[in-house]
């Protein structure tokens, strides 16, 4: 009954092609909108922030990057980790070689870098597919991690070999670096991951989005209607290594405050590719979906037991995390491909029609 | 170009000149010969028929007009030009679309962004007015969205515009297969068997579908096709195929009365 579409009438293609033609979903993510920006930042405490406002979104924005190139344009990647490596390095030269620049555009910028990068390691792509783009992306997985580690001038000459964001103050208020506080954080974050997001949903709905989906779906055939394959691919690898790579930055200077190489290695790319997974490839929902998922049930499986008294220890609850991520990804894969997403979208095909089946 | 006054068909229909021009076409696969020296013509706004037993070498013919292959000698003639080796995307930039004889389309999608895909061509918003949904990528997809619900309203497909390509019977995939070549409003469409695994009455409408595309839009089309009594009524002019060669070509009546195809058809006693 809530979400009945009866009598929403198009009476033109522009109201037909807007962003959200159902009046019940601009609603609900107006409510979300409401929450996130104003309703959270009131109530939420010091540990909720860092532990699940913060990196809920910051992964989000990484699957979404990820999503870019897997979910819409079909080229599997395993090298996301080290392209959010690339970004948050560039936004750490950036700062620290012009400190009076503004840390938001520094880290908008970095996405540049690791753009380029992308691209230049999506070449292959051109020739190989599948599995074996996987393992072309895989080797810019290892080769940067090595470089990370093993070119100084990226860390500065740090005897410790890692990254330590300084105290960057913008518009006069510390927003990253050990003084910056929580709240202004979470802000800056959320304001980047809601323009991400829209530019997203805007690109995967218009002529670039169908021409990657194309790609994805047959590229035969998508190259016999007129599409520049290669450009396609390569437009892809752009836009997903600037989204990760933005991720990266944020994931650096708006939530861990410092990095080592090895916090880019591998498990980070199967931590992102997971959320994609588990929130539904080709979707942008589902970024979201995943990362409260994935994100949130460690938490939930530390408060939980402590709630009821019951005494679990940290190990357990590790161990129970490795083991439940892994059943749900196995459950996903086999009961549902498309993830969480797909999950909402026959709820709320469900509740348009409700009461009745069909 | 040999010809550029065109002829009247049997039932009247002016067609043009030549829209493009195979000239003594080759191609190779390493030892064999799949096309032996084949020449034939398209003419602006005519139906053009390919036919011939399997392998004969037809679908071979329709993937070097498309550009899929480069033929190993000869030339391609289009729109009174000499066609150098192209890549597929580009041929499809040239004004030829086509359909294939398994239908690829993007199962992914809805049949309205299917059908949408074939209008690629006439896009050039950029990336960034893309992702803000302003300006020229706005206006854009609302104007070619009108072409393509021009296109639906024609095939008759409206009710299942917004319907996942992967739920569809076999018969409305072959037509928003069309839709999709058609959207891109072609000089030249080529179909690949579009009646391939059709009953009749699909048949019918199929063949209703192409003569009306061919009447309203004034499109030319080359189709493939095994099924010889609709190629017979629906095209102007025949190519007949067998092991490679060209053994007969012309209208339907003179094709069908040519011994050299009665006997790749029906044998012949050794």
């Amino acid at each position: 009954m809530l979400y009945r579409t009866a009598g929403q009438f198009k009476t033109s293609y522009q109201a037909d092609q807007a962003l959200f033609p159902v009046r019940q979903d601009a609603i609900l993510l107006g409510i979300i909108l409401a929450f996130a920006w104003v309703i959270f930042p009131l109530t939420a405490s010091e540990f909720t922030f860092q532990t699940l406002l913060i990196p809920i979104l910051i992964y989000s924005l990484a699957a979404m990057g990820l999503n870019i190139l897997t979910g819409y344009a079909g080229q599997l990647s395993l090298g996301t980790a080290a392209f959010m490596g690339v970004g948050a390095y560039a936004c750490y030269k950036m700062v620290t070689i012009m400190p009076w620049m503004n840390p938001v555009v520094a880290i908008l910028l970095s996405g540049v870098f690791s753009a380029g990068i992308g691209v230049a390691f999506g070449i292959p792509s051109l020739r190989i597919k599948g599995f074996y783009l996987a393992i072309a992306t895989l080797a810019a997985q290892f080769f940067l991690v090595w470089l990370f580690e093993k070119w100084a001038w990226l860390y500065n000459y740090n005897a410790s070999g890692a990254i330590q964001v300084p105290n960057l103050k913008m518009f006069g208020v510390y927003v990253a670096g050990p003084q910056a506080d929580s709240m202004v954080q979470y802000f800056v974050v959320l304001a980047i991951v809601t323009l991400m997001t829209m530019l997203c949903i805007n690109l995967t709905r218009g002529n670039l989005g169908r021409t990657w989906k194309a790609t994805r779906d047959m590229d035969i055939a998508a190259e016999l209607i007129g599409i520049n394959l290669m450009k396609s691919k390569l437009t892809a690898f752009a836009v997903s290594s600037y989204i990760v790579g933005v991720a990266g930055a944020l994931f650096v200077f708006m939530w861990r405050g410092a990095a080592e190489p090895n916090l880019f290695d591998i498990p980070l790319s199967f931590r992102v590719l997971f959320i994609a997974i588990i929130g539904g490839l080709g979707s942008i929902l589902g970024n979201y979906l995943g990362a409260i998922l994935i994100v949130g049930l460690p938490v939930v499986l530390n408060t939980l037991p402590a709630a009821f008294g019951i005494p679990v220890s940290s190990s357990m609850v590790e161990h129970l995390n490795i083991m439940i991520v892994g059943a749900l990804i196995i459950f996903f894969l086999i009961i549902e491909p498309h993830g969480l997403a797909q999950l909402w979208r026959l709820i709320r095909e469900k509740l348009i029609i409700w009461p009745f089946p069909h | 170009m040999k010809d550029t006054e065109g002829y009247v068909t049997a039932d009247g229909r002016q067609i043009g000149g030549t829209l493009m021009e195979m000239r003594n076409i080759t191609l190779k696969f390493g030892g064999v010969t799949a096309i032996e020296d084949i020449s034939f013509d398209i003419h602006e706004g005519e139906i053009r028929a390919i036919i011939g037993p399997n392998g004969a070498g037809k679908s071979s013919m329709l993937n070097i007009i498309s550009g899929f292959y480069t033929p190993s000698e000869g030339e391609v003639w289009y729109k009174g030009e000499k066609r150098p080796p192209m890549k597929p995307y580009q041929v499809a930039r040239l004004g030829i679309a086509r359909t294939f004889q398994n239908i690829a389309l993007f199962e992914g999608m809805t049949v309205l962004d299917n059908v949408m895909t074939g209008r690629l061509t006439h896009m050039t918003a950029g990336i960034a007015a893309q992702a803000l949904w302003w300006g020229r990528a706005r206006d854009e997809e609302i104007a070619n969205r009108e072409v393509v619900e021009k296109v639906i309203d024609f095939l008759e497909i409206q009710n299942i515009r917004k319907t996942p390509v992967g739920r569809l019977p076999y018969g409305l995939k072959k037509r928003v297969e069309l839709a999709r070549a058609l959207a891109a409003e072609p000089s030249l469409l080529l179909l690949d068997e579009p009646m391939a695994g059709m009953n009749v009455e699909e048949k019918e409408d199929m063949s209703r579908f192409i003569l009306d595309v061919n009447d309203e839009f004034g499109t030319t089309i080359a189709l493939i096709e095994h099924d010889m009594g609709v190629v017979m009524d629906i095209s102007d002019r025949v190519v007949v195929m067998d092991y490679g060669k060209k053994i007969g070509d012309g209208t339907p009546d003179a094709v069908r009365s040519n011994q050299d195809v009665i006997d790749a058809y029906l044998g012949v006693a050794h």
